[in-house]
């Protein structure tokens, strides 16, 4: 081993509070430039995770107006709308949302209404169920091939947005009951709270 | 044993390879020295989570084992424990928006656990134990070993579990989901993997003890 | 109610050491036998508590006035390092009794990520002080059950015929996990 024979600086109060100070100082140096430089990638990075999610949900569309937050039945909570236009012309809204009855509480999605009412498209933002649960929920229910499970088109209006095993129309995800439930929680959420603010929403031209 | 080409004079070259190589598998800080237990076992759920980890601990290694190498002789004795932690934790802070900036997925999910990175014993063990005794040279191949290792450790497990707990490696399906025991990929699956896991290492390291 | 689905998802559902992985190193190494398991716990929900309550007021009237929160890490770990040592040093001198039965286990705690971890969870899953103080406490009483049963559990261990290669460490990791499969049981209770 190499060892190194240089004298060490004695542990005078001096020292020691020169020492602590010059490394925090410069820690605290590094760390406000290091921000800098990496704050205008993660906004960017979260805005454009947010827009990619809407893009995918919603009929094609060519603007998005001013987000609006509306309180839930609670009045605890907030959803998050994000209207969307094409031409000018009202084509849907993405709707930030939440459940907690998920299997390990918090489920949060982005669900897309379409400008007849109807769910055009969703996506899991955040869960904290099983692992690989996320993907599976992300095709389950926007499976167009079995109408039993796919909510693409539907809405809480026509169908029962309940799953089959408690006396609704929507088949639930096999073994993932409970998930499934609070899935459709979370989006009969955003669908009454759209009705009842429907034309403040779709109002909306963002002008 | 075959040694690489390293800067240095022949007789230290077998020494800086001793000092890289030691964390694969005779000091390897998981299977054999049991430290950083917890990111070990909450981030493994899949191999790439596992990767991702094991290189951003790597960083944090190397880094701060650099520079507490560097200014070992300028910090006193009593204060050097508050220093290395405060050298640690800025390597840890700047690993943290980098990836929250560049990776903004891998840090989704590999989460709380990064910021831990400051707790992990290894880091802080390495800087007391080595890096504050060595020259730059040998202290930035040491953290290079030992986080290297922490990362094979890593993938290691992460790999093994997704491929038990989902079919899967790296995202890339092996065989149909219906087979696979979800159990691997949950919270018992971690405990019960690395357990064996170790099992195995010590077997390795007792047959070559024998030779 | 509010409280109680804080206390109940901190013990059980979401058992600190089990479900989370926070603070393994002392699951591992104290648990061997009940006595110091039981000390260890105390030491952590003591530290666990008050770093809580510091990390948030710094984090509340500091960090988040200044638009400072990225210094998080490097704040909470320093504040946690000084506030192991003065409870140290302020143990030595008013109660001498509990430092004798916690003192040991104090050094090891600046390292124990769970008291880092609920700090930063603390802050993240955005609780006021007082949501923040009980979710420490349960986490606390989360971390004391997992160790006293796994401490328990070992002491017997001791004396079964462990086949050879499984000996120590190994057998230790896959009675936890057998033991995070039983506290999966309650996932889905809050």
């Amino acid at each position: 081993m190499e060892e190194d024979n240089m004298a060490k600086r004695e542990s005078t109060f001096l020292n020691m509070f020169l020492a602590l100070f010059a490394v925090t100082f410069i820690a605290a140096f590094t760390l406000g430039f290091v921000y800098e430089l990496t704050k205008d990638a993660i906004d960017n990075s979260k805005i454009k995770a947010q827009n990619e999610a809407i893009s995918k949900i919603l009929p094609e569309f060519d603007r998005l107006g001013d987000p609006l937050k509306v309180p839930d039945e609670s009045g605890s909570d907030t959803l998050e709308f994000f209207p969307a236009y094409k031409n000018d012309k009202f084509v849907g809204v993405a709707v930030k949302t939440f459940s907690k009855k998920g299997f390990s509480g918090f489920i949060s999605i982005m669900a897309g209404i379409d400008n007849s009412g109807n769910f055009s498209g969703y996506q899991v933002l955040e869960h904290a169920e099983t692992p690989g649960l996320g993907s599976k929920m992300e095709s389950w229910f926007s499976n167009t091939e079995k109408s039993g499970q796919c909510i693409i088109g539907k809405n809480p209006g026509s169908h029962q947005f309940v799953v089959t095993k408690d006396g609704g129309d929507i088949d639930a995800i096999t073994a993932s009951t409970i998930s499934s439930r609070a899935f459709l929680d979370a989006l009969v959420k955003a669908y009454n709270v759209y009705k009842e603010k429907e034309n403040e929403i779709s109002g909306i031209t963002g002008e | 044993m075959k040694s690489p080409v390293l800067p240095g004079n022949n007789l230290d070259v077998m020494d800086h390879w001793k000092n890289f190589s030691k964390g694969f598998i005779k000091e390897n800080p998981v299977f054999v020295l049991l430290l950083g237990m917890c990111p070990t076992l909450g981030v493994t759920s899949s191999a790439i989570n596992g990767l991702g980890m094991g290189l951003a601990t790597t960083f944090v290694l190397l880094m701060s084992n650099i520079v507490v190498s560097l200014i070992k002789n300028l910090i006193p004795d009593k204060v050097r424990i508050p220093s290395f932690i405060v050298i640690i934790a800025t390597f840890v802070t700047v690993v943290q928006l980098i990836m929250e900036a560049y990776v903004p997925a891998l840090y989704e999910s590999l989460g709380l656990f990064i910021p831990l990175i400051v707790v992990n014993c290894i880091v802080l063990g390495r800087a007391e134990a080595f890096a504050s005794k060595n020259k730059i040279f040998s202290s930035a191949l040491d953290g290079l070993g030992i986080g290297l290792g922490f990362c094979f450790a890593l993938v290691l497990l992460g790999g093994i579990r997704e491929l038990l707990g989902s079919g899967k490696i790296f995202d890339i399906t092996v065989y149909p989901e219906s087979y696979v025991t979800l159990l691997f990929v949950l919270a018992p699956g971690a405990f019960i993997v690395l357990g064996y896991l170790i099992a195995v290492i010590n077997l390795i390291n007792k047959e070559k003890g024998k030779k | 109610m509010n409280y109680f689905v804080i206390i109940l998802g901190a013990i059980l559902v979401n058992n600190i050491v089990l479900m989370q992985f926070l603070g393994i190193c002392p699951f591992l190494g104290v648990s061997k036998r009940l006595s110091t398991a039981v000390g260890m716990t105390g030491a952590v929900a003591f530290v666990m508590v008050l770093a809580t309550i510091a990390t948030y007021l710094i984090q509340v009237f500091i960090l988040n006035p200044l638009g400072l929160a990225f210094l998080q890490t490097i704040a909470f770990i320093l504040v946690i390092a000084s506030l192991v040592q003065l409870v140290e040093i302020i143990l030595k001198k008013v109660s001498p009794a509990l430092y004798q039965a916690l003192g040991i286990f104090l050094p090891l705690i600046t390292t124990n990520c769970a008291i880092l971890g609920v700090a930063i969870l603390t802050i993240q899953k955005e609780f006021n002080l007082v949501e923040g103080v009980i979710f420490a406490a349960s986490n606390a009483v989360g971390f004391g059950l997992a160790l006293t049963i796994f401490a328990g559990i070992r002491e017997h261990l001791d004396m079964q015929n462990v086949p050879k290669g499984l000996k120590g460490t190994p057998i230790a990791l896959i009675t936890a996990g057998i033991l995070a499969m039983a506290f999966m049981g309650f996932s889905g209770l809050v």
